[in-house]
């Protein structure tokens, strides 16, 4: 049985499809079979984000409504022998990714997988309830920032009332804060949202920080997950989250304002 | 803090209005989730009623369901005004 995990916020642009993909290339990476499936029906990107855009001939609708089987529509990561994408469709209507469709189709990589990534859209609708709904777990991706503690909040709420967990009365959904695009320097001055301040709202276990960094634009212009980008501090606080999510303990790095010389700590400040 | 910082202008501290203003409308929103649909109308029309004996304020009625295992009770609190003496 596959472990299946959403990657979801509410609001958009806040990180989730840069985490599905950091995430599910550092589970693979860790010799776990794993795939991930965009649900952004319509808007799909992770196939840019992972560098497989040209490789994509069947999609997630295809397999839901026959056209195309399982074999046909996943996507073989170049890099990592593990990792498997099962694209979005970019022209079907959302209403095309049937509850019953997407049951059949999880339940089918369940069995040969130990990991199922799904990256959600932003938003509360369709399209957003059929990513979370056979969720076991999820990472809330949230900044530092009004808007989207609010939003993830509210995320929080459906995915306690409308996953399949809540539904049917089993054991609750785990819940994981990855607060992304955080810059210690400006928390230290005042202007952000600190790390305790939104676990003191949300309330929910800190899988990982991740800090603001010009790594991470930079490895999706070449559609390579953050997470290979091994010696940049984002891509080791996404290696930590993904060490923290199979269960080791790793302490919080990047937390803090980089230390900086005797002489600019006296002029800049 | 560095030398210079005593001589720049001290900077508004936003991130913790941010966190006061967030903790305010969260808990104000989880009060409202898995609220029955009708409750606000139900509210409104209760007012209405209470007002043609009483005058009272809008916050001064609360309407509330509390959920328990094997039964829901709609909770019901009207604060009355003062009375003249």
């Amino acid at each position: 049985m596959a472990k299946i995990i959403v990657v979801t916020s509410g609001k958009g642009g806040v990180g989730k499809t840069t985490t599905s993909a950091s995430i599910s290339t550092g589970l693979a990476r860790r010799g776990h079979k794993t795939v991930v499936i965009d649900f952004d029906v319509g808007l799909r990107n992770l196939d840019l984000i992972m560098n497989c855009e040209r490789r994509v001939v069947y999609d997630f609708v295809n397999v839901i409504q026959g056209e195309a089987t399982l074999g046909q529509a996943l996507i073989k990561d170049k890099r990592i022998e593990t990792l498997y994408i099962l694209p979005a469709s970019q022209t079907r209507e959302k209403e095309a990714m049937t509850p019953e469709g997407v049951e059949r189709v999880i339940e089918e990589l369940s069995k040969t997988f130990d990991y199922i990534i799904c990256d959600s859209p932003a938003g509360i609708e369709h399209g957003a309830l059929m990513a979370l709904y056979h969720a076991d777990e999820a990472v809330v991706v949230t900044n530092p920032e009004v808007s989207s503690v609010r939003d993830s909040d509210r995320i929080l709420g459906i995915l306690q009332s409308k996953s399949k967990r809540a539904e049917k009365g089993l054991e609750p959904v785990r819940e994981h804060l990855l607060l992304t695009r955080y810059n210690p320097d400006r928390v230290e001055r005042g202007e952000m949202l600190s790390v305790e301040d939104v676990k003191d709202i949300l309330s929910i276990p800190l899988l990982g920080v991740i800090p603001e960094s010009q790594v991470v634009l930079n490895s999706s212009n070449q559609g390579l997950p953050v997470i290979l980008e091994t010696e940049s501090d984002a891509g080791q606080a996404y290696d930590d989250a993904v060490a923290r999510l199979v269960g080791e303990d790793r302490p919080f790095r990047f937390l803090t304002k980089e230390k900086k010389g005797i002489f600019s700590r006296m002029f800049k400040g | 803090m560095s030398f210079m910082d005593y001589f720049k202008p001290k900077g508004k501290n936003t991130a913790s209005v941010a966190k006061e203003r967030l903790q305010i409308i969260v808990a104000h929103e989880r009060g409202k989730n898995g609220q029955p649909d009708y409750l606000p109308k139900l509210q409104q029309e209760l007012l209405d009623v209470i007002r043609k004996y009483v005058q009272i304020d809008d916050d001064m009625l609360q309407v509330d369901v509390d959920r328990s295992d094997d039964c829901s009770v709609l909770e019901m609190n009207v604060t009355l005004p003062e009375a003249k003496a």
